[in-house]
């Protein structure tokens, strides 16, 4: 295979001056055929239903389209590689040598600004919101996008603390995101308990679960780590399915009790938040309210981590993740590190849970599938693993990114009316995973922050930082 | 005792599709090291493309035997899932090599969700029934309770592609250049390279080989089951994992082994406990035998290199 790598980070193309195209248009032609090959006959026959029959409808023009485009941008990734094996030939004065070391202040000089502009963005929100659309109702739409964004932002700085500190890459987040939903759930629905109550006793419960669950996979590592982990959030699924006496089944724990305001339901009579403080009653005050809860729990995940950073065990997580025999030869006690970072990482996950599920009302396992741990997990690998605003800045694209695309009408006259971006969302979702791990392996955010410092404080390029096995 | 030998015949048959899918996970873990998240999904794309050939093939060419139907999408799926394991590799696995240790997990998750969903978009949601192909049973005795021991000509199919193509690449891998090739980067890559050995093409015919032997499970899925749907990659891809580490990781014959154990093992659960349980029974296998041997049955032990 002579075909010049996709990310061309692999090999350096022979420096050519000039752009062969003849080259380039044989090597296009091939790519256009090699997809002709894929789709064949995946996309090129449709099969349809009708009653018991099933019959195929070809849809040839479907497959030229899509092979044109696989042509044209080969070839334009074709004359894009030729340019920069150009410019890289001409030596330039100010590349002495590699430029793999990141400008000391570069990262710090963006998260200064970054950081209080996201919070008082975040802060405002509801506000904006309101005074832009105009209305309490009007909001509610873009608030809860809001609540959606946060809670996403909170599982990923969660599961930040299992995967991005301590290097434990688990594929089973969501089983303790389902352990505070349906703690949440039958505790308030069996024993009356209230919401406030309950957060705390989903966090612990779930912390509980994470160590449970994480302490039969303490020897393992990497791969088969993620795989056990996997095969947990898959159990715990599929008891909750089948443990119909419990959990209700498939159909789920419906009418879950609301959050109040610290005692103050949000009703319209006499005694509710309303007419407490003199208001006229709204449905949106909960939602409001809930958006802000939600923002304090994500705050109060991110708070706890970066505090748990500078201390012992935070530093022992980051080791842990760096190489764990190093860690062990030091010392470390590599089990109470690793059971902490999964008891953690899950009781964050069971608030996040118990918070899921007094906003729906509603919990069912459809909503603790393995989906959803890979999209909590594709926020923090997007994110930057270990990157606190690199998760939040992946939790929006990732998230709120679709809400766009679904949006946007003008998509629907270019590829007709029956165009649903909904139904790419994931297709899209999966082929950025691929393509982030293809050019950016460190994620936006490749920046890592050492937690201790001699004299000076630098970054580090995650490009710089090697992960030993562990 | 009826019951029994009835189930060992479908747990074999069971067991065969799913050591042709572990034999892609356990080469590609030998040989890179990784565990190919998207094999099940590659398996579950072979299933769509036998259902659209073998359709081709009867209402639109109108061929009528069933038996020259299904050897023609048999060679046709096996051509055209490889072309898909090769690209898959080629884009997604291939630029990752000498990146973070879990940069290709992650990637092939990536591979895992587009495939299915791209299936989903391309195919339709719902589920996919074929015209029934193979119908024909032998009774091989009569219980006294009027319950019949059927060993089914699709079983018998089953087992005897599965056995013959086992042989083949069985052949393939321990006799012929490639294969000592490909044991060769298994256990040096390095070294292989400096030895000429093309290490990338080498990997690249592990991935076809594997996307073949998928595609096989594929047809034969679609054979015994009749009916496939875009999500049924996930779970017979976990199962078939399942096998791989139980026979032993890098053990080609340990795959098989594996295989037809979850196969008995899913069977019998079913058969004897509850229907509703046998996931988790699968699942707990897989954790159970990677806490407490993770060598596998038929596997070398990992040695840790510091």
């Amino acid at each position: 295979m002579n075909a010049p790598s996709i990310t061309s980070t692999a090999q350096t193309p022979a420096v050519t001056r000039r752009f062969d195209l003849r080259a380039a248009l044989k090597d296009s032609f091939r790519s256009a055929l090699i997809m002709l090959g894929l789709s064949i006959p995946i996309l090129a026959f449709r099969t349809d239903q009708s009653g018991g029959d099933i019959f195929l409808t070809p849809r040839w023009g479907l497959v030229a389209i899509i092979c044109a485009i696989v042509f044209g941008l080969r070839l334009l990734l074709h004359a894009f590689t030729a340019s920069k094996a150009y410019r890289q030939a001409t030596p330039s004065s100010h590349q002495a040598t590699e430029p793999v070391h990141a400008e000391p202040s570069a990262y710090q000089h963006v998260s200064k600004f970054a950081i209080p502009f996201f919070l008082g963005v975040a802060l405002a929100f509801p506000l904006l919101v309101y005074l832009i659309q105009g209305g309490l109702n009007e909001s509610r739409y873009w608030v809860d996008l809001g609540i959606l964004i946060l809670t996403y932002v909170m599982l990923g700085w969660g599961l930040n603390i299992v995967v991005g500190l301590a290097g434990l890459l688990d594929l089973g987040y969501v089983a303790f995101y389902a352990v505070g939903a349906y703690s949440y759930a039958l505790l308030s629905t069996t024993f009356g308990l209230s919401f406030w109550i309950c957060l705390p006793l989903a966090g612990i419960l779930a912390a509980f679960w994470g160590m449970i669950l994480g302490f039969p996979v303490l020897r393992l590592r990497g791969d088969y780590l993620a795989i056990v982990t996997l095969a947990f959030g898959e159990i715990v699924r599929l008891v909750l399915i089948n443990w119909v006496d419990l959990t209700n089944g498939g159909a789920g724990i419906s009418s879950i009790p609301r959050a109040s305001f610290f005692g103050l339901p949000f009703t319209a009579g006499e005694g509710g938040f309303a007419a407490t403080f003199g208001l006229e009653f709204n449905g949106m005050h909960r939602i409001i309210f809930l958006y802000y809860l939600i923002l304090v729990l994500a705050l109060l995940t991110n708070f706890v981590t970066m505090r748990l950073r500078r201390l012992p065990i935070g530093r022992a997580w980051e080791a842990l993740r760096e190489d764990e025999i190093a860690c062990r030869s030091l010392g470390i006690n590599t089990t109470n590190t690793k059971l902490t970072a999964f008891a953690i990482g899950a009781m964050f996950g069971g608030f996040a849970g118990s918070f899921f599920a007094v906003r729906q009302g509603f919990v069912s396992p459809e909503s603790f599938n393995f989906l959803e741990s890979a999209i909590i997990l594709a926020i923090v690998v997007l994110g930057g693993m270990g990157s606190q605003i690199g998760v939040a800045i992946a939790a929006i694209v990732l998230v709120g990114g679709p809400e766009i695309l679904r949006n946007l009408t003008f998509l629907q006259a270019i590829f007709g009316t029956g165009f649903d971006p909904n139904e790419y969302r994931l297709l899209l979702f999966g082929a950025g995973m691929v393509a982030m791990m293809v050019w950016r392996p460190r994620g936006l955010i490749s920046e890592r922050e050492p937690s201790v410092i001699l004299k000076e404080r630098k970054a580090i390029s995650g490009s710089l930082v090697k992960e030993g096995h562990g | 005792m009826e019951i029994f030998v009835q189930q060992l015949i479908n747990g074999l048959t069971l067991g065969s599709i799913y050591g042709l899918i572990a034999i892609g996970y356990t080469m590609v873990f030998g040989i890179i090291g990784m565990v190919n998240f998207a094999h099940g999904d590659v398996f579950m794309l072979s299933a769509f493309i036998s259902l659209i050939f073998f359709l081709l093939l009867t209402t639109w060419l109108g061929i009528s035997s069933v038996a020259l139907a299904l050897l023609i999408v048999l060679v046709v799926a096996m051509a055209l899932t490889s072309l898909w394991g090769w690209a898959i590799e080629r884009i997604a696995y291939r630029p990752l090599r000498g990146s973070f240790r879990l940069a290709p997990l992650i990637s092939a998750i990536g591979v895992s969700i587009f495939l299915s969903n791209f299936v989903q978009v391309a195919q339709g949601a719902r589920n996919k029934p074929t015209p029934p192909m193979v119908q024909d049973v032998i009774v091989l005795f009569q219980g006294e309770s009027g319950y019949n021991v059927a060993l089914s000509y699709k079983q018998i199919i089953i087992m005897v592609v599965t056995a013959v193509l086992l042989t083949i690449f069985w052949y393939l891998v321990q006799k012929t250049s490639l294969g000592r090739a490909q044991r060769a980067c298994e256990q040096d890559r390095k070294m292989a390279a400096l030895l000429g050995i093309n290490v990338d093409r080498t990997i690249s015919l592990t991935f076809v080989i594997g996307a073949a032997l998928a595609s096989v499970a594929g047809t034969m899925y679609l054979l015994y089951y009749g009916v496939v749907s875009f999500n049924d990659g996930f779970v017979p891809g976990v199962k078939a994992f399942t096998a791989a580490v139980l026979g032993g990781i890098g053990s080609l014959p340990g795959a098989v082994l594996g295989g037809l154990i979850i196969g008995l093992i899913e069977v019998f659960w079913s058969a004897y406990f509850s229907i509703e349980y046998k996931d988790v029974a699968a699942f707990s296998i897989l954790a159970i035998v990677l806490i407490f041997m993770p060598s596998g049955i038929l596997g070398r032990p990992e040695v840790e290199k510091v």
